[in-house]
């Protein structure tokens, strides 16, 4: 088989080896309901517990205010349309920023539909989210400020501790959604106001869906799912106890040594974007230069259209993304990118790479080499680069 | 995300009659970098036959294949059967396109009738 160039970490992971060996006796022989009372049941609910108390460890927060969803995106509906729903007579206004995930974004355009009023935050041209522009848009009826930890784009790493010393003095819940940046940068709750934050298995080396929300003992919540007592009554459905246990292996996995690892695939990342904006004229990068994911590149070609780099990229077996519309879905390019100020034509030439610790820096020679020739055949094909 | 067909990433990959035709009589532009796509289509058109035909492209796989593949169909064909092209043709041709990329096909039979369009205005001209 070709050799595979994985760069789309951000995307998702590959399931760790030891992630699938501890999910698989819940597939096969202890399949159990975690809610029935003889011991093939019970095995499933010691399972439960032990990935709850894995997660909390993980975070610095204590096992009961960690709840098991489906997916990133449900806990982000949940922390959301939750909050929003639970705390109406306090008021109808949420504060959010213009860079969220769509999970986010959408669930807050949802709930303007539902009579609550949003503003949407712009960001500096780093992507960081302005303090000064945040302490202006609280007003008495805001009830909730969701900000992600890290964004998936361009990898910029928010001001979350300061956001959450603002949100804890005005009394306001503060929710972040850290699907990217959980088991890619430390998280402790102990020392960070956050009262909700959201994850994703399948980030770190887990499986796919399977996510958490964590919420803060005393935050006032409604339940998004009706039905079973699950989750303490807030979270209905049978439990997934194989994703659970994987996410509860992930997750300590992907903890243990954080920092060194991120050292590491930060030298990855030094390396490609050195050498991409010392090889290729035009080149943007986006977002922070230092304030970014350990593994996060993102850099805009000028004169041509991302989709266009990801093909021939993936003729030669590399993994990458892009935010161009192309690539989108729609005609516009990526919200993230025209956010922090880029035109349209720039935004659409843009190429994500994101690496993880599994990624070596011979796979970088191997992209810097590939990669000049790749722009330059396209640019010689575009009627913008021949204006010049 | 759906595949493309093996002829969309051969006219792709080997794109047929790229860059500029230094000798154009005839050139077309259609398209916007706000939605990614522009396509430059110059044509050198004698006694009524497109005789040489060249494009530049920015836009994704589909627009480069579509761009290409027009001008493939239309180098030798009279004015009135390059007109006669639908952007059908040229999907057809390459073995069909996704349907969000339908309109890729849609611009490149534009940019044919653009070129055909600014050809005859300067031929007026020269009149």
């Amino acid at each position: 088989m070709k050799k595979l160039y994985y760069f789309d970490n951000s995307a998702t992971t590959k399931i760790d080896e030891r992630v699938l060996k501890s999910m698989l006796p819940y597939l096969k022989e202890n399949y159990g309901n975690a809610s029935s009372i003889y011991s093939l049941g019970r095995e499933s609910r010691e399972a439960i517990d032990s990935a709850r108390e894995k997660v909390a460890k993980a975070l610095g927060c204590d096992g009961k205010e960690i709840f098991f969803t489906n997916s990133g995106t449900e806990s982000d509906n949940w922390a959301i349309k939750g909050v929003a729903f639970a705390n109406r007579e306090k008021g109808n206004h949420i504060i959010t920023s213009r860079i969220e995930h769509h999970a986010v974004l959408h669930t807050c355009e949802y709930l303007e539909k539902q009579g609550f009023e949003v503003t949407y935050l712009p960001v500096k041209k780093n992507g960081v989210v302005d303090i000064k522009e945040l302490k202006k848009a609280i007003r008495k009826e805001t009830i909730l400020i969701s900000i992600m930890y890290a964004n998936n784009e361009i990898g910029t790493i928010e001001p979350i501790k300061e956001i959450g010393e603002i949100a804890k003095e005005k009394g306001i819940y503060f929710h972040t959604d850290a699907v990217q940046a959980v088991g890619n940068v430390e998280i402790n709750l102990n020392e960070l106001n956050i009262d909700l934050l959201t994850l994703s298995g399948h980030k770190f080396n887990g499986p796919k869906g399977i996510g958490a929300l964590y919420i803060k003992n005393g935050v006032r919540i409604e339940n998004l799912l009706h039905g079973g007592g699950q989750e303490r009554g807030k979270r209905a459905s049978t439990e997934n106890v194989a994703n659970i246990v994987g996410l509860g292996e992930a997750i300590e996995l992907a903890t243990e040594n954080i920092e060194k690892k991120g050292e590491y695939v930060k030298t990855l990342r030094e390396k490609c974007i050195e050498g991409i904006l010392e090889k290729i004229p035009d080149t943007i990068l986006n977002g922070d230069r230092e304030k970014r994911l350990p593994g996060n590149v993102n850099v805009c070609f000028k004169y041509i259209e991302g989709e266009s780099i990801l093909l021939m990229l993936d003729r030669l077996g590399i993994c990458a993304s892009s935010g161009s519309a192309c690539t989108s879905g729609s005609l516009d390019p990526s919200h993230v990118l025209l956010a922090i100020g880029l035109d349209h034509e720039t935004a659409h030439g843009s190429l994500r790479l994101s690496f993880s610790k599994d990624n070596t820096e011979e796979e970088i020679d191997y992209l810097l080499e590939v990669l000049p020739d790749i722009i330059s055949k396209l640019r010689r094909m575009s009627p913008l680069y021949n204006k010049e | 995300m759906e595949k493309y067909s093996d002829k969309v990433m051969d006219h792709f990959m080997n794109p047929r009659n790229v860059g500029e035709l230094k000798d154009a009589n005839g050139i077309g532009e259609v398209g916007n970098p706000r939605c990614g796509d522009i396509m430059k289509m110059y044509i050198k058109v004698k006694d009524n036959v497109i005789e040489d035909i060249k494009f530049l492209t920015f836009g994704c796989g589909a627009a480069v294949a579509t761009s290409s593949m027009v001008t493939e169909i239309i180098k030798g064909k009279t004015l009135d059967e390059a007109l006669e092209i639908t952007n059908k043709d040229v999907a057809e041709a390459l073995d069909g396109l996704p349907p969000i990329k339908m309109h890729c096909s849609n611009l490149a039979q534009a940019a044919i009738k653009d070129a055909i369009e600014d050809y005859k205005e300067k031929k007026t001209k020269d009149f």
